[in-house]
């Protein structure tokens, strides 16, 4: 059974588009990157799979469960990470810890404390003293401490610095061993492109690419290096293009022989044409989504 | 009743506030009224002679000189207006103020219903004002006792009562409009409970506005009527709350569909 599926998941915002025909399909197990813009509706996907807003038209299933109708058992077997991480005033990491796990009804203390451990969490402090990073930290153990079998992390790392980031996708990682489905939505690429088996592009509401991570990189796009002196006028299908006096790095996705014929009549030192990183991928989609 | 305790918690610095100061100027007046005692025959002469202002605060069929005549207008005012601003403001924020700070997303991130977020979150209003209003009662019995007066306890329960059930009216209308809101619903709690006295006082004033008397919750809790009838009016309880029930019953119907953000 899939861990989220969603067909055709519509909401609009009285007249504005919020996210149009959304398909999803992450199974148990799946580490899934959602990759986006800002405003290009991953929050507003996520926030109608837990139920915070009503779809306009559609259907979403978490573990078989309509997300309309059984928002409870949904959120009992759900962990989520918020992309801004925000708690009530006044009250100390570890009362937040407290009730998030009562409100679970659950005693999650054993793992609260390794959690906290492992992300350097001061349980004692109180939240408005927090900067932003150690909030996203409690928010994380919020998210995992009951252990649950889906984690939606939104924008989950903004705010963590490299070292924490590490340590938080190991922990992700463990978890996703253990069985959980991970769905990630970020902007960031490269963090996808590491950790992530599957994903999803989404652009203004829609998704334009969905597959496995490395499918998603194979494209007809290259990233081409030139070192030397080369000629490429007229030749169709460039872009992204840097010189630099002896060389030149773009992105083909024109005609191989054309440009096999133009490096042929130029003075080449050295060359390297590889596959593009997701980053460029991304660029590649939502141009190609654009034309 | 994880949400009541956890409310309750968040809200408890506020009852505090509001009990104390509730408290403190109700056992200002009444120490004052043995001093004033004395002086009370002229006092209700000229209260009973300022025209409007006598019928405004019914003052013309109280006397001053009684503790029940003058605990009825002055306390009355106190915990009336104390009490309503109290109650607006406490459930005019209750469901408003997880959008407002933004903890909506963490609230209802969690397993919990949204019928069941409601009914915790209006017990933990309904027991902060329950127990503002009994230790407020057990301030005003033992400063009754401590200036060396009989406590009317007649007088004293029906005119508690009537402010009590104005706070629950007032409390069942603001939790409603705390379901809609999502900013400036404080503004909106302490305007109804002013739009209400004040409309008690020109219904108190003007005889053909009268009828007002059936729309404000002030108007089952004119001491002087208290007082006179030894009861409180039973119908205007009726209406208030009837209007309370449907503000509840609106916060209800709007908060289980609300896209929360």
């Amino acid at each position: 059974m899939e861990a989220i599926r969603t067909s055709n998941l519509t909401k609009y915002y009285g007249k504005s588009r919020g996210i149009e025909g959304i398909d999803l399909e992450v199974s148990q197990g799946d580490f899934f990157g959602f990759i986006g813009p800002n405003g290009a509706g991953k929050s507003t996907t996520i926030r109608s799979l837990l139920g915070l807003i009503s779809p306009t038209s559609g259907e979403g299933y978490i573990y078989g469960l309509d997300i309309r109708g059984d928002r409870e058992e949904i959120l009992a077997r759900t962990g989520y990470l918020p992309s801004e991480a925000v708690f009530y005033r006044g009250m100390k990491v570890k009362d937040i810890l407290k009730l998030s796990a009562s409100l679970r009804k659950k005693d999650c203390r054993e793992a609260a404390s390794v959690l906290c451990r492992r992300l350097q969490l001061d349980e004692e402090r109180k939240v408005d003293e927090l900067s932003f990073g150690n909030r996203k930290k409690a928010a994380i153990v919020c998210a995992l401490q009951h252990e649950p079998e889906l984690l939606i992390l939104d924008e989950p790392t903004s705010g963590l610095d490299p070292l924490m980031q590490k340590e938080f996708f190991e922990i992700l990682k463990e978890r996703n061993k253990a069985g959980a489905a991970v769905f990630l939505s970020s902007h960031v690429l490269s963090e996808i492109q590491r950790n992530c088996t599957r994903a999803a592009i989404i652009r203004e509401g829609k998704i334009i690419a969905c597959g496995s991570v490395d499918e998603l990189s194979k494209t007809s796009t290259r990233r081409v290096t030139v070192h030397g002196s080369v000629n490429l006028e007229g030749l169709e299908g460039i872009r992204d293009r840097t010189d630099t006096p002896g060389l030149s790095s773009f992105l083909y996705s024109g005609d191989m022989n054309l440009l096999l014929k133009a490096l042929a009549r130029g003075r080449i030192s050295d060359i390297s044409i590889s596959e593009p990183d997701l980053e460029e991928v991304f660029m590649h989609y939502y141009e190609e989504d654009r034309k | 009743m994880t949400l009541v305790k956890h409310e309750l918690k968040q809200g408890k610095l506020s009852l505090i506030i509001w009990t104390g100061s509730i408290g403190l100027l109700l056992a200002v007046c009444i120490f004052l009224f043995p001093e004033m005692k004395g002086q009370m025959e002229d006092v209700s002469n000229v209260f009973s002679s300022m025209g409007s202002f006598t019928d405004a605060f019914g003052m013309d069929r109280l006397n001053f000189g009684t503790l029940t005549g003058f605990y009825a207008i002055e306390c009355g005012n106190v915990l009336g207006l104390g009490g309503a601003f109290f109650a607006s403001l406490c459930a005019a924020g209750i469901l408003s103020k997880e959008e407002r700070e933004r903890t909506a997303e963490f609230l209802l991130s969690h397993p919990v219903s949204r019928v069941r977020m409601i009914t915790e979150k209006l017990i933990s209003v309904f027991v902060q004002i329950t127990a503002m209003n009994l230790a407020v009662y057990a301030i005003s019995a033992a400063c009754i006792t401590f200036v060396g007066e009989d406590i009317p306890w007649k007088e004293l329960n029906l005119l508690h009562s009537a402010y009590y059930l104005l706070q629950i009216e007032l409390m069942g209308i603001c939790f409603g409009i705390s379901a809609f809101m999502r900013r400036g619903s404080a503004g909106a709690g302490l305007g109804i409970a002013a739009m209400m006295y004040f409309l008690n006082l020109v219904a108190n004033i003007t005889e053909s506005a009268e009828f007002l008397k059936y729309l404000t919750p002030f108007g089952y809790c004119e001491g002087a009527d208290i007082i006179t009838d030894g009861s409180l009016d039973g119908g205007k309880i009726v209406i208030g709350m009837a209007a309370g029930a449907a503000g509840i019953l609106a916060g209800y119907v709007k908060y289980t569909r609300k896209d929360i953000q």
